[in-house]
C-alpha cells in the first residue's frame, strides 16, 4: 500500500478508499465519448472534515483531486485527466434543513436531485426545486457547478442562479462560506448584497474548490400541472412562437424538440410548455392566455396544438423525464452525447438546420432538445446524437459531428455549456483577453499547486 | 383512380338543403344553402369552405344519398384550402403510416378490428368477447384512414385504403367487427362512395355488443344510471347504427338523459377543433356540451370513441361526471368492470 | 457469455440503484459498499471490461458480482428495454466464473455442500423432516397440496419454527397438506442464482421427477425463493405445477373464517421479500392477512412494495455472507428503517428474511424495541 493510500484510508476508513483495478477502470470513464484516463485512487468520504483532509493531503503530495457527483455531464468533466484522487461525493447526501418560510433547502454536496425532490414532495408538498431532466441520481452540487438547467429555468434562470449559498472546501483545505450564510444564519442569497463570490466556484467544474454544502432556492409547487405542445413545420417561426409564449409569463417551463423518430415527430418542431395552477381556473386561465397568444399562427395554418394522447401525458409530466435517458438506446448501444450551447433563441432555425445537416452527413440518429432560459434571454440547444458503444465507427462519427458543432457554436454567437476540455480551450482562446487574464488570476491564486480537477479551465500561457 | 360518386343534380332539386340548413356552425337559409352546395359542386368559391369545422354531420343530414361533406373535403383539397395547420396534418399522416408494427391475433372468419387504438386491448376481454378473441387485428396496416377528411385530404385515403383492403383480403377474413366506428364508417360508407371494394362484411361493434348482450341477458343486472352519450363525428357516417345506442342502453338498464346536444344535434368532443381552429371554438363547444350533460343530471358520460374519451374524459370527470366507454359500460352491466 | 450482446447497452444513468420515487438508493450492495462499481451499472460496465479482457477476474471482481442480492430493484427501475434481463446478466457472468472455477470460497463451499449433502448445512438428509416431528403434519400421500419448506426451513433453527407455524396454521384451517420429509430436495433457486446452472438443472429435474412420481399437482411453499424456482424455472424443464406461496393460501382462509382471529394490538410494518414481491408481483397477500387481524396497525416503510429494500440475503448471500457485515449491511439498514417508523414488529414472509433481520436486530441491540415475526407467527398470536 502506498503512503497516499495509507493516508486516505486513515481519513475515510479502509472500506471507502480503493486503488483496485475495478474502481480504477470505472472511474476513468464517463458515459460519453471522451477518452478515459485512470485515477490513482477513488475515495468516498462522508464529512466535510474528511474532504478537507483529502485536499490537504493532495496539496502536500501535489496530486490532483477530482470531485464527482453522479458523473453524468457526458463531456468528461469528471475524468481525472491527470490521475490523482477521484472524490465520489455521494455518501454526503444529507438534507440538512428546509426553511419553509424563506423557501430554501440546505443539502450536502452529494445529495441527488431525485432525493431532494422526493423529500420535498413528502414533507413540504407546497415546495419544489428546479429539477433537471438528467437522471435523478445527478447531484445538486455538481449540477450548479456546471450551470445546469431545470424545470424552473424558463422562469428563474440557470439552476446556479437559484443557489442560496455555498460551503466550499478551498484548494488550501480551508472551509469557506459563500453568500448570506457568511454573515447570517440564513442561507437566502448566494451573494447580494455582499460581493457575489459564488462566481468563483459556479461554472468551474471543481477547479477552484469543492462544494460540500449548498442552499437551493425552493419555489411554490402548485397542485396541478399540465403540458401542451405547439407544433410547427417551420423552424424559422420558433423564435416568434417562443416570444409569444414567454410574453404571457404564464408558462413554467418551455422546451422544444425536433427529431425524426418516432415517425409522428418527423419534419416538425415541437414547442412544449408547462402550466401550473392551484385551481382548475388558474390552470385554464394560463392555458387560455397562451393558446390565444398563438392564435395567429393557427389562423395562418403555420402551427397548431397537437392532441397529446393520454398515454403520452405521464411521460411528458414526469420529473425528470426518463425518456430523455432512453435516447441512449435508440441505436441499441448505451450511448448518446450532446453539445448543448447556450445561445439566443433567434438562432433556433440555424441550429436545427445544422443538426439535421450533421446527422445526415455522418449518418447519425439525432434529437434536437431545447430548454428556454430565463424568459427567453437564451436557450440551451442540445445537438444530441445517439451512438452504439460497441460500434467504434459510429462513435467516431459522433465525435466528428460534435466537433463540427463546437466550431458552429462560436460562429453563431453561442457559448459552450459544460464544455469538453477541447471546447474549454476554444472558449479561452476566443474570449476577451482580459477576461481570460482575470480567470487565470483567480485560478492561480486559489489553486497555486494546480491540484483541483486539473486539465479543466487550464491556462496555457 | 377512385372518384367520389356525387350527383349534383340532387342538390339542385333538393327540397330542404338540410346538409347546410341544419349545420350547427353556420347559419344558412334553404335557398342560400342550396346555392352554396351547388357552387361547391361546380368548383366555385364558397364561404362554406371557411365556415365548415369538419364535424361530418352533413353526411347524416343529407337524406338523398349524396355526400356533402366528402364533396367539401374534395374541393378544399383541390383548392389547397387547409383545415388544419400544415404541421398537424403532417403529424397525422405520419401517425397513420404503416410501419410493420401491426399485431394480428388468431384471425378467424370474423375478426375484431382495433384500428390502431391500443385502448381496445384493455377493453376487449371478458364474457362479451369470449367467443371473438383472440381473433383481432391492430395497427396502421388495418387503419381505416377516414380521419383525414378532417384534414381536407382525401388523396391519402384513396392511396392507403385500397392497400388496407388488400391486407384484409390476405387475412381471408369474411366479417370485420369494427370497435371504432370510424372504421365502420370508412368500410361501410366512405369506401363505397369512392368505389373502393371492401372484401368483407363490416359489422359495427354496437351490433356485436347488442347481440352478445342478448345472449348474456340472464347475467345482466340493470345499472340504473343516468348517462349522457358523447356521439362522435364518425357516427354521422353510419347514422343507421346510432339507434343501437338506445337499444343497448335499454338492454342494460341505463337511462339516456334527454338533453339538447344529442342525436342529430350532438356536439363534437372538440379535439379536432382545438387542433385545427384554436381555443375559442373548442372551448365553446366543449363547454356547451358538458354543461348540457350536467344540467340534465348525467352521472356518466358514455363514449363511443376512445379519442373523444381522451379529449373530454378528464374534463367531464372534473365536473363529477364519470367517463366510460360503451364497451366498459356493457361489461359493468354483466358484473365485470 | 449469455446476454453478451446486451452488456454494452448500459448507459450507467443510475435509475437502477434508486427507488421508483427517488427517495433514496435502493441497491443493497451499493448501499453497503458505496463505490459505483457495486451498483448494477458498475457491474454492467465491469462485465463488459472483463469480457474484453480489460480487467481480470480478481477477488474484488468476484465480490462485486457475488455480492449482488439478485433483489431485482434494478430490473424494476431501469428505464431501458433490456431491464428484464439485468439480474439474468449478472447470473450469466457468475456462470462464466463458475465454469472457469474461479469463484469466491464461500460460493464454492455452498455449491459443494449442496452437491454432497443436498443442503448447505452439511446436515444429514434423514433429519430434513425433523422440524415437523412434534406436529400433526403428515408425509405427503395424496394430499391436496405438497407443503415444501426448503433447506432453510428444514435446518435453520429460526426458520424451522416458522415452518412449523405455517404448517400448523394450514392444518388448523383444514388445508390438506403433506410434506416430503427426508425425501425433500433443495429447490435450487440459490444454486441457479450463484451461477451453477448444471447443478440447478440436476436438482430441478430430481424434484420434478419426484413430484410427478408422488402425483403432486399443487404446491405450497414456505420460502419465496422456492416459490420462484417452481413457478418460473421448473415449467421450462417440464415441471408444471400449481404453485402458491403460503401467504396466498392464508389470505383466502381468513375472510372465510377458517382461521377465526381475536384482537392482537401491535404496530407492524411489513418487509417485502424480493422473491415474493418484485420477482413475482405478490405484494398484497401478506398485507391483506395483516390488515385482517383486529388491532394490527399496519404501517409502511418508505421503501416498500416495488421499492422494498432487500434484506441482503438473496442471490446466495444468505449462505455466502459476501454482502453481510458492518453497520451498512442491508439487513441492518432495513431494521433501522423499521425502527424509524416506530414499528414494534417487523413482519416477514420469508424464512431467509426472518433470519437476516433477526440477526440485524441483535446487531443493532434493539431486541427490546423490535421483534421480527413471520406473518404466520403474527396470525398464530391472534388466533382465538
Amino acid at each position: 500500500m502506498t503512503d497516499i493510500m495509507h493516508s486516505l484510508a486513515d481519513i475515510v476508513g479502509e472500506d471507502y478508499v480503493s486503488s483496485q483495478p475495478e474502481e480504477i477502470y470505472f472511474y476513468a470513464r464517463d458515459p460519453g465519448l471522451m477518452p478515459p484516463h485512470e485515477p490513482d485512487y477513488v475515495v468516498v468520504p462522508s464529512t466535510v472534515e474528511e474532504i478537507q483532509e483529502i485536499v490537504r493531503l493532495a496539496n502536500r503530495e501535489k496530486t490532483p483531486v477530482v470531485p464527482m457527483g453522479a458523473g453524468l455531464a457526458l463531456t468528461g468533466l469528471i475524468i481525472p485527466l491527470k490521475g490523482g484522487i477521484v472524490i465520489d461525493m455521494k455518501r454526503m447526501n444529507r438534507i440538512l434543513e428546509v426553511n419553509e418560510g424563506a423557501r430554501y433547502a440546505i443539502v450536502e454536496g452529494g445529495t441527488s436531485q431525485g432525493q431532494l425532490s422526493a423529500y420535498l414532495e413528502k414533507n413540504y408538498p407546497r415546495l419544489r426545486h428546479s429539477i433537471p431532466d438528467a437522471p435523478p441520481t445527478a447531484t445538486i452540487a455538481a449540477n450548479v457547478t456546471i450551470h445546469g438547467q431545470g424545470r424552473l429555468t424558463q422562469q428563474r434562470g440557470f439552476n446556479s442562479d437559484m443557489v442560496g449559498g455555498l460551503e466550499v472546501v478551498l484548494p488550501s483545505g480551508e472551509v469557506c462560506k459563500i453568500g448570506s450564510c457568511a454573515l447570517s444564519f440564513g442561507w437566502f442569497s448566494k451573494g447580494p448584497p455582499l460581493p457575489d463570490l459564488s462566481g468563483l466556484f459556479l461554472g468551474w467544474f471543481g477547479a477552484t474548490g469543492i462544494i460540500t454544502k449548498l442552499a437551493v432556492k425552493l419555489y411554490p409547487r402548485k397542485k396541478f400541472r399540465d403540458v401542451e405542445i405547439f407544433v410547427t413545420d417551420r423552424g424559422e417561426l420558433v423564435p416568434d412562437i417562443v416570444y409569444e409564449i414567454t410574453h404571457t409569463e404564464m408558462a413554467e417551463d418551455v422546451l422544444i424538440f425536433t427529431q425524426p423518430m418516432p415517425l409522428m415527430f418527423r419534419d416538425n418542431h415541437h414547442v412544449s410548455f408547462y402550466i401550473t395552477g392551484d385551481t382548475d381556473e388558474e390552470l385554464e386561465f394560463k392555458r387560455k392566455l397562451i393558446w390565444k397568444a398563438l392564435d395567429r399562427f393557427i389562423k395562418a395554418k403555420d402551427g397548431g396544438f397537437m392532441g397529446i394522447p393520454p398515454a403520452m401525458k405521464p411521460t411528458l409530466l414526469e420529473m425528470p423525464q426518463r425518456s430523455a435517458s432512453r435516447l441512449a438506446d435508440v441505436k441499441r448501444g448505451g450511448g448518446f452525447e450532446y453539445s448543448g450551447p447556450i445561445i439566443m433563441v433567434e438562432k433556433y432555425p440555424e441550429c436545427s438546420e445544422k443538426l439535421k445537416e450533421l446527422a445526415s452527413q455522418y449518418g447519425l440518429a439525432y434529437s434536437g432538445m431545447v430548454r428556454v432560459i430565463d424568459g427567453g434571454h437564451s436557450m440551451m440547444f442540445a445537438f444530441a446524437f445517439a451512438f452504439n458503444r460497441s460500434d467504434p465507427d459510429m462513435m467516431e462519427n459522433t465525435r466528428k459531428a460534435l466537433k463540427e458543432v463546437s466550431d458552429f457554436v462560436l460562429k453563431v454567437g453561442g457559448v459552450y455549456w459544460k464544455p469538453t476540455v477541447e471546447e474549454q480551450r476554444m472558449a479561452l482562446e476566443n474570449m476577451d483577453p482580459n477576461t481570460r487574464k482575470l480567470m487565470k488570476m483567480i485560478k492561480e491564486n486559489l489553486d497555486p499547486n494546480g491540484i483541483m480537477n486539473p486539465g479543466n479551465w487550464e491556462f496555457i500561457s | 383512380m377512385y372518384e367520389l360518386k356525387f350527383d349534383g343534380s340532387l342538390c339542385q332539386t333538393c327540397p330542404t338543403a338540410d346538409c347546410l340548413v341544419k349545420c350547427q356552425y353556420m347559419d344558412l337559409e334553404k335557398d342560400e344553402a342550396k346555392k352554396q352546395m351547388v357552387n361547391i359542386w361546380e368548383g366555385k368559391d364558397s364561404f362554406v369552405f371557411e365556415g365548415c369545422v369538419t364535424c361530418y354531420a352533413c353526411e347524416e343530414y343529407c337524406r338523398r344519398g349524396n355526400h356533402p361533406f366528402y364533396l367539401i373535403t374534395e374541393k378544399r383539397e383541390e383548392k389547397g384550402l387547409l383545415t388544419a395547420p400544415r404541421a398537424i396534418t403532417k403529424q397525422w399522416i405520419n401517425i397513420g403510416e404503416p410501419q410493420g408494427k401491426f399485431k394480428v391475433g388468431k384471425p378467424g372468419e370474423r375478426v375484431l378490428s382495433f384500428g390502431f387504438m391500443p385502448e381496445f386491448f384493455k377493453m376487449a376481454k371478458g364474457r362479451l368477447f369470449q367467443k371473438a378473441m383472440p381473433s383481432f387485428i391492430f395497427g396502421q396496416e388495418f387503419f381505416c384512414n377516414v380521419v383525414y377528411i378532417h384534414f381536407a385530404n382525401t388523396s391519402i385515403i384513396k392511396k392507403r385504403l385500397p392497400m388496407i383492403m388488400e391486407n384484409f383480403r390476405k387475412l381471408g377474413v369474411k366479417e370485420v367487427v369494427c370497435l371504432h366506428d370510424e372504421c365502420y364508417g370508412s368500410f361501410a360508407h366512405l369506401a363505397p362512395a369512392y368505389g373502393i371494394e371492401v372484401p368483407f362484411k363490416p359489422i359495427h361493434y354496437f351490433e356485436f355488443l347488442y347481440e352478445r348482450l342478448k345472449e348474456l341477458r340472464n347475467d345482466i343486472k340493470p345499472l340504473n344510471f343516468k348517462v349522457a352519450y358523447q356521439r362522435p363525428c364518425s357516427s354521422r357516417l353510419s347514422p343507421d347504427k346510432h339507434r343501437l345506442v338506445r337499444d343497448i342502453m335499454d338492454l342494460i338498464g341505463v337511462r339516456l338523459v334527454e338533453r339538447e346536444y344529442q342525436d342529430e344535434n350532438a356536439l363534437c368532443c372538440g379535439g379536432i377543433y382545438a387542433m385545427c381552429f384554436g381555443y375559442d371554438l373548442a372551448n365553446d363547444v366543449q363547454r356547451r356540451n358538458m354543461d348540457d350533460m350536467a344540467k340534465h343530471g348525467a352521472e356518466y358520460c358514455v363514449f363511443n370513441c376512445p379519442a373523444c374519451q381522451g379529449t373530454l374524459g378528464e374534463k367531464v370527470a372534473k365536473m363529477g361526471i364519470k367517463p366510460i366507454h360503451m364497451i366498459e359500460l356493457c361489461r359493468m352491466a354483466i358484473g365485470e368492470a | 457469455m449469455k446476454y453478451e450482446e446486451i452488456v454494452h447497452r448500459c448507459f450507467r444513468c443510475g435509475y437502477c440503484k434508486l427507488t421508483g420515487d427517488y427517495i433514496g438508493f435502493n441497491c443493497p450492495t451499493y448501499r453497503k459498499f458505496r463505490f459505483e462499481t457495486y451498483s448494477p451499472g458498475g457491474r454492467m460496465w465491469l462485465i463488459r471490461a472483463w469480457l474484453n479482457d480489460e480487467i481480470k477476474n480478481t477477488e474484488r471482481f468476484q465480490q462485486i458480482l457475488f455480492s449482488c442480492a439478485t433483489c431485482a430493484n434494478c430490473v424494476e427501475h431501469c428505464v431501458f428495454p433490456f431491464s428484464e434481463d439485468l439480474v439474468n446478466i449478472f447470473i450469466a457472468a457468475r456462470e462464466e466464473m463458475v465454469n472457469n472455477a474461479v469463484i469466491p470460497p464461500p460460493v464454492r463451499d455452498y455449491l459443494k455442500n449442496i452437491n454432497i449433502s443436498g443442503n448447505p448445512y452439511k446436515e444429514p438428509a434423514d433429519q430434513r423432516g425433523d422440524w415437523a416431528k412434534d406436529s400433526s403434519i403428515e408425509i405427503y400421500d395424496g394430499h391436496e397440496y405438497l407443503f415444501y419448506v426448503g433447506c432453510v426451513g428444514s435446518y435453520d433453527e429460526r426458520a424451522k419454527k416458522i415452518a412449523r407455524t405455517v404448517g400448523n396454521l394450514l392444518l388448523r384451517a383444514g388445508v390438506s397438506i403433506g410434506i416430503l420429509g427426508e425425501k425433500e430436495n433443495c429447490d435450487g433457486n440459490e444454486v441457479r442464482a450463484l451461477g451453477e446452472a448444471g447443478l440447478f438443472q440436476f436438482l430441478a429435474q430430481q424434484n420434478i421427477d419426484l413430484f410427478k412420481e408422488r402425483g403432486i399437482k399443487k404446491i405450497i411453499t414456505l420460502d419465496p425463493h422456492a416459490f420462484n424456482a417452481f413457478k418460473n424455472d421448473y415449467p421450462g424443464l417440464g415441471g408444471k405445477f400449481e404453485v402458491y406461496h403460503y401467504t396466498q393460501i392464508l389470505t383466502s382462509l381468513i375472510p372465510s373464517h377458517e382461521l377465526p382471529l381475536k384482537e392482537y394490538r401491535a404496530k407492524v410494518t411489513y418487509h417485502d421479500p424480493c422473491y415474493l414481491g418484485r420477482h413475482n408481483g405478490e405484494y398484497n397477500a401478506p398485507r391483506k392477512i395483516l390488515e385482517s387481524i383486529p388491532g394490527v396497525e399496519l404501517i409502511e416503510m418508505p421503501h416498500h412494495g416495488e421499492n422494498a429494500f432487500c434484506c441482503g440475503g438473496g442471490g446466495g448471500n444468505f449462505f455466502t455472507d459476501i454482502l453481510g457485515g458492518g453497520e451498512d449491511s442491508p439487513n441492518r439498514i432495513r431494521v433501522r428503517e423499521a425502527l424509524d417508523m416506530g414499528a414494534r414488529i417487523l413482519a416477514v414472509a420469508c424464512p431467509l428474511c426472518a433470519r437476516m433481520l433477526d440477526d440485524a436486530v441483535k446487531a443493532e441491540e434493539k431486541e427490546d424495541q423490535l421483534e421480527v415475526l413471520d406473518v404466520a407467527e403474527i396470525v398464530t398470536r391472534a388466533l382465538s
